[in-house]
Parts: C-alpha cells; sequence; structure tokens
C-alpha cells in the first residue's frame, strides 16, 4: 500500500519535472528578446530538476542516493545563475538602441556608457 | 504498471521543451538567443535522463548528471564573454553585407 502511494507520488514528481520544462520551452518560443527569455529559462527547470532528484532518492529507498544526488541540483543552482548573469550582461551591452528604448528602467545606462567612455580612451593612448 | 500514463506523458512534455529548445536554436535571431536555447536544451536532457533513471528504478546514469550539472554553464559563460557587436546581427544582412 504505502509502496503504491510512493509509486504514484514519483510518478507525479517527473510528470511536474516535465511541465515546468516545458514551461521554459514555451516561454522561449513567446517571449520577445534575450532578457525576457532568459528569464523563463533560468528558473523553472532548476525547480524541475529538483523534482526528479526527488523522485530518484524516493525510487532507490536510500539515503546514500539521495547524497550522490545532491551534487546535481547543488552544481546547478551554483551555475545556472552564473550562466544567466554572463548572459544577460552580454545582451545588455549587446543590445542596440531601440531595444533599449523598450525597458521601463534602465538604470544602468549611466555606469555603462561611462565605462565605454572610458575604455574608448584608454584604448587611443 | 500502473503508473506508465504518467511516464509517458512526462516523456512527451520532455521531447516537446526539447524540439522548442532546437527550433530556437534554429531561429534565435542572436547568438545569445542561441546559447539560452542550448543552455535549456542540456537541462532538459539532465532532466529527461533522471526521469529515465526513475522510470527503470537504477541509479547507473548519476554520474553523467553531476558532469553535466557542473560543467553546462562553462561554454554559455565562454560565449557570453566574447560576444561582440557585430555579432549580433542576424546571419542574413552579415551576408547581404559581404557582398557588398
Amino acid at each position: 500500500m504505502f509502496d503504491q502511494v510512493l509509486d504514484w507520488l514519483v510518478a507525479v514528481l517527473v510528470l511536474v519535472g516535465g511541465a515546468l520544462s516545458l514551461a521554459a520551452g514555451v516561454g522561449l518560443i513567446r517571449f520577445p528578446d534575450v532578457l525576457t527569455r532568459l528569464h523563463s529559462v533560468t528558473k523553472p527547470q532548476v525547480l524541475g530538476l529538483f523534482l526528479v532528484i526527488i523522485a530518484i532518492a524516493i525510487v532507490a529507498r536510500s539515503w546514500l542516493v539521495l547524497l550522490a544526488v545532491l551534487p546535481v541540483f547543488i552544481f546547478q543552482a551554483l551555475t545556472a545563475p552564473v550562466a544567466a548573469h554572463m548572459v544577460a550582461r552580454a545582451a545588455y551591452r549587446v543590445s542596440s538602441r531601440e531595444e533599449k528604448e523598450k525597458l521601463f528602467k534602465d538604470e544602468l545606462a549611466g555606469p555603462v556608457s561611462k565605462a565605454d567612455e572610458e575604455g574608448e580612451t584608454k584604448s587611443l593612448e | 504498471m500502473q503508473t506508465d500514463i504518467i511516464f509517458i506523458g512526462a516523456g512527451v512534455l520532455f521531447a516537446l521543451a526539447a524540439i522548442f529548445a532546437l527550433v530556437h536554436i534554429m531561429l534565435g535571431p542572436t547568438l545569445l538567443d542561441r546559447m539560452v536555447a542550448s543552455d535549456m536544451l542540456v537541462t532538459t536532457l539532465m532532466l529527461a535522463v533522471g526521469a529515465e533513471m526513475v522510470y527503470h528504478r537504477h541509479t547507473n546514469t548519476i554520474v553523467l548528471m553531476v558532469a553535466l550539472a557542473a560543467t553546462s554553464f562553462l561554454a554559455t559563460v565562454m560565449v557570453a564573454r566574447h560576444v561582440r557587436k557585430r555579432d549580433s546581427v542576424s546571419l542574413i544582412t552579415s551576408e547581404v553585407t559581404k557582398d557588398v
């Protein structure tokens, strides 16, 4: 009886993981530019990965397996923000003037243009 | 098993997500769009490998998941480091300017 409940729980966890994965895919297709796409891709899939990892540990019925899969989640949770940060930084600096005008609030405009000017004067010297 | 139908549904969802990522790698107007999509494709692969482990009740491919989780961000970071403004124009326009 208890085993059956766990089997259904595991199946539902995997299904929710798949649904979150698909949500990221739909966001990728539907959103208009790099920053919004990044927003839809980076978040749901880490949660989906967490659910699948819990499912793996429940199926194996062992704490040792949980200890073995936990690094997957830790690595993903540490490295996904790094990649997203680098992509967002590059996306802002590469974006054209029209794309920047679409932003509601552009707090980076001052510092980035200042840094660009400093870089240009340095390269002239 | 009774839960087979749920796993089939999950498999369909993973497949759709992977297809969306592939389509976006093809269509993405800029290099960064493509990198975001390929990052998502790797995460979908990790989820699918994990779901396969759950379905067949083994733990053989945990190593693969750890390796992917630890290294998949390197490609994205390096591309983001080296992208320049001229790389962001779409392939079609850059071919036109080359002809001129």
